[in-house]
């Protein structure tokens, strides 16, 4: 072979291997949701959704689960995002570059590397034992909040980042304070990028199992957590309340943990039903993610 | 030079790190006219005039010596606010800048940013500012379009107008139309003629027949040096200085 017909069937063979490498991970990927969708599809209905579980299969249901997963999410979002922006904000836009601020921001980096069951060991030994707040929805979104939070610093620097520096300086130039800028330039500039970056990690967030296991999250619920907002026939009519926030609970990846781990045939099967949903959620989540971060892609 | 200096630069060093980019710089900046600072890149012409709105206060290692005294008091003194100095010395950037919202929020910030909510008044400056900065009748019909959807000439215009609607006394421009082409730069040249009516203005450019054009002085630059400081029509007849000559006739720049 000359050189020049080595180089072009060498090309050849990357393509080839490249082709099935690409190829490789889409198959595995489809043969595992055929499985779930054959095994699943049909126990997909509305009394599985509304039901609570059940020593019986067939009766059995994710609602405590899905119920659970929603307060998780809720709790996570209220803790990690107004901590993960403002520690983006102030990291980014305010600190100064000096050893400390290196130091915090390895260490940041750092955490979003750490496996998620030592996540779960922190928020068992802090929430749960320390701060006395038992194995409530409380300790377990608290739990994921740190889980996330590193990545959604990141994600909120990242996009402040992108952010060219003459909008700043032009808003700096009319006599804007530091606050102003960020907060009518910078960060509306930034918003749709910061945004994303939360619900990708809240998108891993709501797959997590171990760490809810490790904080001794419940796997057999039969009711949901209290309602913030109930009425009443007399007065005051509508009552709050945050006891929902103390109350135990279980979420839709422990849930189909346990039900995998049963023996009956009948349990799998609602195993395979209840990833469908969890699928659908993420699988929502990212497009609502893919959505933002399209639209958000003009230039300065 | 008539009435009082507006900015009085002594003995100015300044450094980025522990490199010195001005070098004992002088410089009076008289009023109500146009003060070019020329030079080839790299002289600091930029620097000087960062200087001016303490916009270098910004970058990181920034240091400096000397005093600049604005209007009789000290530009860097502890006591200036620097939020309300920039209100009164505005700048427009090298690259048009404009805020990626509508070109009546894009004029309405720096009022808005004072607490300034009465939308008749704030109407009535958008469109001052619009009409001093030869805007108006180009954009009068879409003020609520995104100001990104502006040729290059007409942001610039646009960041012009935006500077001058918080009712500036100086505005300084850095390099306004490196980024255009001729007719839109024309277009702002014949601008800062208008402008300097009402307002002190300094210029930086690297163009010799920029500065000619517009220019009342001229601060010729070099290395971190003030090499000239003169009326433009006499620099650029008589240069004192050897290496000003060479530049003017574009032996090097």
């Amino acid at each position: 072979m000359t050189r020049n017909q080595w180089s072009k069937f060498s090309d050849r063979v990357f393509q080839a291997v490249g082709l099935f490498t690409t190829f490789f991970g889409l198959a595995v990927l489809a043969v595992l949701l055929y499985d779930v969708f054959t095994d699943g599809f049909s126990r997909l209905n509305w009394q599985f959704i509304m039901s609570y579980p059940s020593r019986k299969p067939e009766q059995a249901g994710i609602l405590a689960a899905w119920g659970g997963t929603i307060w998780i999410m809720v709790t996570t979002a209220l803790f990690a995002i107004p901590i993960g922006i403002g520690s983006g904000i102030y990291l980014e836009e305010y600190a100064r570059k000096n050893r400390l601020t290196n130091f915090i921001e390895i260490n940041i980096a750092n955490l979003a590397g750490v496996p998620s069951v030592i996540y779960g060991l922190l928020g068992l030994a802090i929430f749960a034992r320390a701060m006395k707040l038992d194995r409530g929805v409380i300790t377990g979104g608290m739990t994921l909040g740190l889980l996330v939070l590193p990545v959604i610093i990141l994600s909120t620097r990242e996009a402040l980042r992108a952010v060219p520096s003459s909008i700043r300086e032009a808003s700096l130039a009319l006599g804007a304070t530091k606050w102003q800028t960020v907060r009518y330039q910078v960060l509306p500039a930034a918003l749709a990028n910061i945004m994303t970056g939360i619900i990708l990690a809240m998108s891993r967030a709501i797959g997590e199992t171990a760490p809810l296991i490790a904080i001794g999250a419940l796997t057999y619920i039969p009711f949901l957590p209290t309602s913030p907002v109930s009425v009443s026939k007399s007065a005051p009519f509508v009552n709050f309340t945050l006891q929902g926030f103390l109350d135990p609970f279980t979420v839709l990846p422990i849930q189909i943990f346990n039900w995998v781990s049963r023996p009956q045939k009948g349990f799998l099967v609602n195993a395979a039903a209840g990833i469908i949903v969890l699928l659908l959620i993420t699988l929502f989540m990212n497009a609502i993610a893919i959505y933002l971060r399209h639209k958000n892609q003009k230039r300065w | 030079m008539s009435g009082e200096t507006v900015f009085k630069i002594q003995n100015l060093n300044t450094f980025y790190g522990a490199k010195q980019i001005l070098k004992k710089v002088n410089l009076d900046i008289p009023p109500k006219a146009v003060t070019a600072l020329m030079g080839p890149s790299g002289c600091g012409k930029s620097t000087l005039i960062r200087c001016l709105n303490r916009m270098n206060d910004l970058v990181l290692n920034f240091r400096y010596e000397g005093d600049i005294i604005y209007k009789g008091t000290d530009l860097y003194a502890s006591s200036v606010d620097v939020t309300e100095l920039r209100r009164e010395i505005g700048m427009v950037f090298q690259k048009p800048n404009p805020f990626p919202k509508s070109i009546f929020e894009n004029i309405a910030y720096g009022l808005r940013i004072q607490g300034v909510k009465d939308r008749d008044y704030l109407s009535g400056v958008v469109e001052e500012s619009l009409k001093r900065g030869a805007l108006w009748e180009e954009v009068k019909e879409r003020l609520n379009d995104s100001a990104l959807a502006l040729s290059g000439g007409q942001q610039q215009r646009l960041c012009i107008a935006r500077a001058l609607a918080v009712k500036p006394e100086v505005i300084l421009f850095d390099e306004p139309c490196s980024a255009l082409d001729p007719m839109a730069t024309a277009k702002i040249e014949e601008l800062i003629l208008e402008l300097k009516k009402n307002y002190t203005i300094a210029i930086v450019t690297h163009n010799t027949a920029q500065a000619a054009r517009v220019s009342d002085f001229t601060a010729f630059l070099y290395m971190g040096d003030l090499i000239e400081f003169e009326p433009t029509g006499k620099m650029f007849t008589a240069p004192k200085d050897s290496r000003t000559e060479a530049y003017l006739t574009g032996k090097f720049g």
